[in-house]
């Protein structure tokens, strides 16, 4: 399986997704800088957290705009997996590769703690080594992560099982319906606000955020 | 000519900024408040001399950079040299 991490200016989890995910597939995971306008055959993109162009003008919004974020859309359309994590999900939205946006956190203060998040989809390529329902305790680290989507595109997301994943009991941050991650309609694309790759070793704490990984790895190898 | 765009939530979008600008503004003794919505104000200096044309630009700009219209509105204000 083949593997790519993608790095704007202002990423600062591109390393850690990449090392937790090399460990997994047990090979090299290839970085693709945002500037470039081509990307080497991939089974897997990566859009890592951070705060890509220091979150001027919306979070994501510069970084959607990118060279080979052109690159991007079009392999997911084509079907390949895209993983937007933490600031990757705010530029999924911005691509409009996943719907709705990500805004402000309601309490208007950066959430850095563990969360508990609840699997509500785990028939996908990314979840498949989730129990349905599992509570999984993984980290956040966001100002924008308030989920918001009109509605209409609610309501589609519920009828099409594209919530990836709820928070349990405690919404850090007020997004909608308690939504911590979604996925497109063919479920090839998730993006999420919890951090997978900062629980993926047992010297962090924690290692709910593995399966994430290891679904993709027996998915995609 | 240069065009002032102004970029504000759409109505049902919650902004904690502009409820935490009105809550000091109560704080201080201001009464009569309403609802406070923070919004953007974006300065573009355009090149372009025909009007129809800038409008045409600056309206391609924020649909594709400027505003994301899944959340926000725009509006276009333009002003000669």
């Amino acid at each position: 399986m083949k593997a790519s991490v993608v790095v704007f200016p202002g990423s600062n989890c591109d390393r850690d997704v990449q090392v937790a995910l090399s460990n997994c597939i047990g090979g090299p995971v290839e970085m693709a800088w945002h500037g470039d306008s081509e990307l080497a055959p991939t089974d897997l993109i990566v859009l890592p957290g951070g705060f890509s162009y220091g979150d001027y003008l919306r979070s994501g919004a510069m970084s959607a705009r990118s060279p080979i974020m052109r690159e991007v859309v079009a392999r997911a359309k084509q079907g390949v997996a895209v993983l937007g994590i933490c600031n990757g999900f705010q530029i999924l939205t911005e691509t409009g590769l996943l719907p709705g946006a990500l805004l402000p956190n309601a309490g208007l203060k950066f959430v850095c703690r563990d969360v508990q998040i609840r699997v509500e989809n785990s028939q996908t390529p990314f979840t498949s080594q989730y129990e349905q329902g599992a509570v999984l305790r993984i980290p956040v680290a966001h100002h924008d992560g308030q989920y918001f989507a009109e509605p209409e595109t609610l309501a589609a997301l519920r009828e099409r099982d594209q919530i990836a994943f709820r928070y349990d009991d405690d919404n850090p941050n007020g997004s909608v319906d308690d939504i911590a991650g979604i996925f497109n309609d063919r479920k090839t694309v998730l993006g999420l606000m919890p951090h997978p790759e900062r629980a993926a070793d047992g010297l962090h704490g924690g290692t709910d955020g593995l399966g994430l990984l290891q679904s993709l790895v027996a998915a995609l190898s | 000519m240069k065009a002032r765009v102004h970029v504000s939530l759409k109505t049902g979008v919650l902004d904690p900024q502009g409820k935490a600008i009105g809550l000091t503004l109560a704080n201080l003794g201001f009464t009569g408040l309403g609802e406070v919505r923070q919004g953007k104000l974006i300065e573009l200096e355009l090149t372009e001399d025909d009007a129809e044309a800038a409008r045409k630009s600056v309206e391609e700009m924020c649909e594709k950079l400027l505003a994301n219209t899944v959340i926000e509105n725009y509006a276009i204000e333009f002003e000669d040299d």
